[in-house]
């Protein structure tokens, strides 16, 4: 049956232009709303912005960010750079944040490998493997971040000794109440050129594995790219070494005074929060994997099966490929809790950003400005964390044709 | 409509909330919500902490009391919120306490640029170090490379690099934000040394595991003048806080104590007269009952009876008088006349 066009309509434009009023158009009324929520929010924001400065202003409290060129006069403990009292604030923030950035990239590597394995080890047909990491999971999940970092950091300063009764599990390596404190090669050109070895073993090493993929593909013949690229990389730089006549002069630590001097030192406050916050996180990684394996159909590693793969082939060929899919996105936000975890870091006295971020704020008072810039640095890692995920995720998807 | 709905519910909402706070005085607001929020350190014996009982105890809490007693005549009209170095004067600056009662030294640049005010000292403190004895260390001259036990967010922590600065000597801190497992990490030996105010060492070590192990050495590298704070622009209601605090020392002066202010109330002295509203007029200038003063003498005591059932000889902290003594007996303290 025909539909009769209503009559003063042009034949040819739809009726919904016309006859339907605006709020009933779905499309538009969203506009509306979206409009209506800027203005409000922009509103809401601008009215909050003007009572702070008033309120302020009110209580004379400074504000502005000409702190920061200021003396900080009081010293961290731990820096990557060189860092001493005489030294600005912006100087400190920067030791905080860099401080941060150290915890939070080694703690995501390790707990991306533990993760992993405890992951694969929940599916192993091993009944006790499975069991045990069944347990950890279990045991590290429910457990407050918090109270495990208390634990670790209590564990370390109360059951290691003092300086002079410091173990010494290996010659030149110490472990004591202070933290591991290890000897290190004195400094000698020819670590330039390993280190120059090393990343040249790197480059050979990706050429090499793109090369023996390229030929499996023409020819079906397998490479073995493993030996040969742990060959490359640990070779090269042996070779420079025996080359330049095998330096070896090293700095061992010696006990003067109160603490160790000379060699390297790992902090207690900063083993225990890196142990910390990756036995927590790796709980989460390994029920992320877990989900991720599971999800690939069962017929998948019953075919690589029937076509004679090894256990280790499958995962590594068939299964992992496939369950990267599913596990990137959650492993994401995991990444990203890490990193603002590790914000807890002052509860066991690692200087990290926001510590030495809440000291500038109590001898500064200016709390505004500070938590405006530990809120920018948190979003400014977790955007950049999302952003490399984000293209790691489109290198990973299904390629369809 | 349900969106509307919703969305009208959030614009009232946000009305609500974010409306300016009228600004009526902090008296009034403490009158209205029949108590007064005192900002306390929670975790410093003899100071401010809460005892196995769970009832408030120390000087400061002491002082807190004297505050709520001079403006509700009772010293239970009062909450006490616990916080951190590095929370304390945000919570007094956001409203979220009415006064700071919470061992804060009272620094130029605090007075200045945090929109706060400091009112009369309630202890006269300097900051000293605490080593384990078996260190056999005399001086804070032989800590050199030592690693040293410090509170985040606090004068100390400037102090210290002041003072290993000023010396030539190297030092590494640890920074911990909790007092508790700061003294913790201290008493396992993470650090060679502790460092605080005087008065915080003592404490500390008088809940230590073993406290004949450990010595405070005798050097005091800074002064600390511990005062309660309140907000900037709100005049009367310093004078209240001021004044509570005073009248503990004017007190002392005048010999009137907890146990003989009802007798004192029959004295022909007229200073005392004025003091205990016998005599009208300081209650009405502060805006306060003319008793205040005595409820506060009757309540909490004087300064040297908060003093000695706190931080005294016979406490574990087992404090000197020293400069908190009365003026006239060769202390700081001393109260302006309450005419």
């Amino acid at each position: 049956m025909n539909v009769q066009q209503p009559a003063g309509y042009p034949v040819g434009e739809s009726i919904d232009d016309h006859q339907i009023p605006f709020w009933h158009n779905p499309a538009r009324r969203a506009l509306v709303y979206q409009l209506a929520a800027l203005i409000i929010t922009a509103a809401i924001g601008g009215y909050l912005f003007h009572n702070t400065v008033v309120n302020l202003k009110r209580q004379s409290i400074a504000t502005g960010f000409g702190f920061l060129e200021r003396e900080a006069s009081f010293e961290i403990g731990e820096s990557p750079i060189p860092f001493s009292a005489s030294q600005s604030y912006a100087r400190a923030l920067l030791v905080g944040l860099l401080n941060t950035i150290k915890v939070a990239v080694t703690g995501v590597c390790l707990s991306l490998v533990l993760g992993l394995f405890v992951g694969i080890c929940r599916l192993s047909g091993n009944w006790l493997v499975a069991r045990l990491a069944a347990l950890y999971i279990e045991v590290f999940q429910d457990i407050p971040v918090l109270l495990q970092l208390f634990f670790w950091y209590a564990v370390f300063y109360d059951s290691l000794p003092p300086p002079r009764l410091a173990i010494t599990p290996l010659p030149g390596v110490f472990l004591c109440n202070r933290g591991l404190i290890f000897a290190v090669p004195q400094d000698h050109p020819a670590y330039r050129a390993m280190a120059a070895a090393f990343l040249a073993g790197c480059v050979i090493v990706f050429l090499l594995r793109r090369w023996a993929r390229k030929r499996q593909e023409r020819t079906g013949r397998i490479f073995p790219v493993v030996r040969t690229s742990f060959g490359m990389l640990l070779g090269l730089p042996f070779m420079v070494w025996a080359g330049a006549g095998f330096p070896v002069a090293i700095r061992v630590p010696q006990l003067s005074g109160f603490n160790f001097s000379g060699g390297m030192a790992i902090s207690p406050e900063f083993t225990a929060l890196l142990l910390g916050l990756v036995l927590y996180t790796a709980a989460f990684v390994a029920e992320i994997v877990r989900a991720g394996i599971q999800a690939v159909s069962k017929g998948q590693s019953e075919a690589a099966m029937a076509i004679g793969l090894k256990p280790w082939q499958i995962m590594n060929l068939v299964i992992l490929p496939q369950a990267l899919r599913i596990i990137i996105p959650p492993l994401t936000s995991q990444m990203m809790n890490l990193t603002k975890n590790s914000s807890l870091a002052v509860a066991i006295g690692y200087p990290d950003f926001v510590s030495v971020a809440s000291t500038t704020i109590n001898q500064t008072g200016q709390a505004i400005e500070g938590v405006a810039m530990i809120m920018v640095i948190y979003l400014i890692m977790s955007l950049i964390t999302s952003a490399f995920m984000n293209w790691y995720n489109r290198k990973k998807a299904i390629i369809e044709r | 409509m349900k969106t509307f709905g919703r969305w009208g519910w959030s614009v009232v909402l946000a009305v609500l909330v974010f409306s300016p706070a009228v600004f009526g005085g902090t008296l009034d607001d403490v009158k209205a919500k029949g108590y007064v929020q005192v900002g306390v350190n929670g975790q410093l014996f003899g100071f401010g902490m809460p005892d196995e009982k769970g009832e408030w105890k120390g000087l400061d809490v002491d002082t807190g009391r004297a505050i709520a007693a001079a403006i509700f005549g009772n010293v239970t009209k009062i909450k006490f919120v616990p916080l951190t170095a590095v929370q304390r004067f945000t919570a007094l600056q956001s409203g979220e306490v009415d006064v700071l009662c919470r061992n804060a030294t009272w620094t130029l640049s605090r007075d200045t640029q945090l929109g706060l005010n400091f009112v009369q000292v309630n202890y006269y403190d300097g900051q000293g170090f605490m080593v384990p004895k078996k260190m056999n260390i005399k001086s804070a001259k032989q800590l050199d490379g030592a690693t040293v036990c410090v509170l985040p967010g606090t004068t100390t922590e400037q102090n210290l690099a002041d003072y290993f600065r000023t010396n030539n000597m190297k030092m590494k801190p640890v920074v911990i934000d909790s007092n508790t497992e700061l003294n913790k990490a201290f008493f396992a030996g993470r650090c060679d040394s502790l460092t605080s105010d005087v008065s915080q060492l003592a404490g500390a070590r008088s809940v230590a595991p073993n406290p004949a192990d450990y010595v405070i050495l005798p050097e005091v590298i800074s002064k600390e003048p511990l005062a309660p704070a309140v907000r900037h622009g709100d005049d009367q209601w310093k004078d209240i806080v001021n004044y509570s605090v005073l009248a503990l020392i004017a007190a002392e002066e005048m010999g009137i104590t907890s146990k003989n202010v009802d007798e004192m109330l029959k004295s022909t002295n007229p200073e005392v007269q004025r003091f205990l509203g016998v005599v009208p007029g300081n209650g009405k200038a502060l805006g306060l009952d003319e008793k205040w003063a005595y409820n506060i003498i009757k309540l909490v005591g004087n300064y040297g009876e908060v003093f000695e059932r706190n931080v005294g000889a016979k406490t574990p902290l087992a404090l000197e008088r020293g400069l908190n003594a009365l003026w006239t007996k060769g202390g700081l303290m001393y109260s302006p006349p309450f005419k």
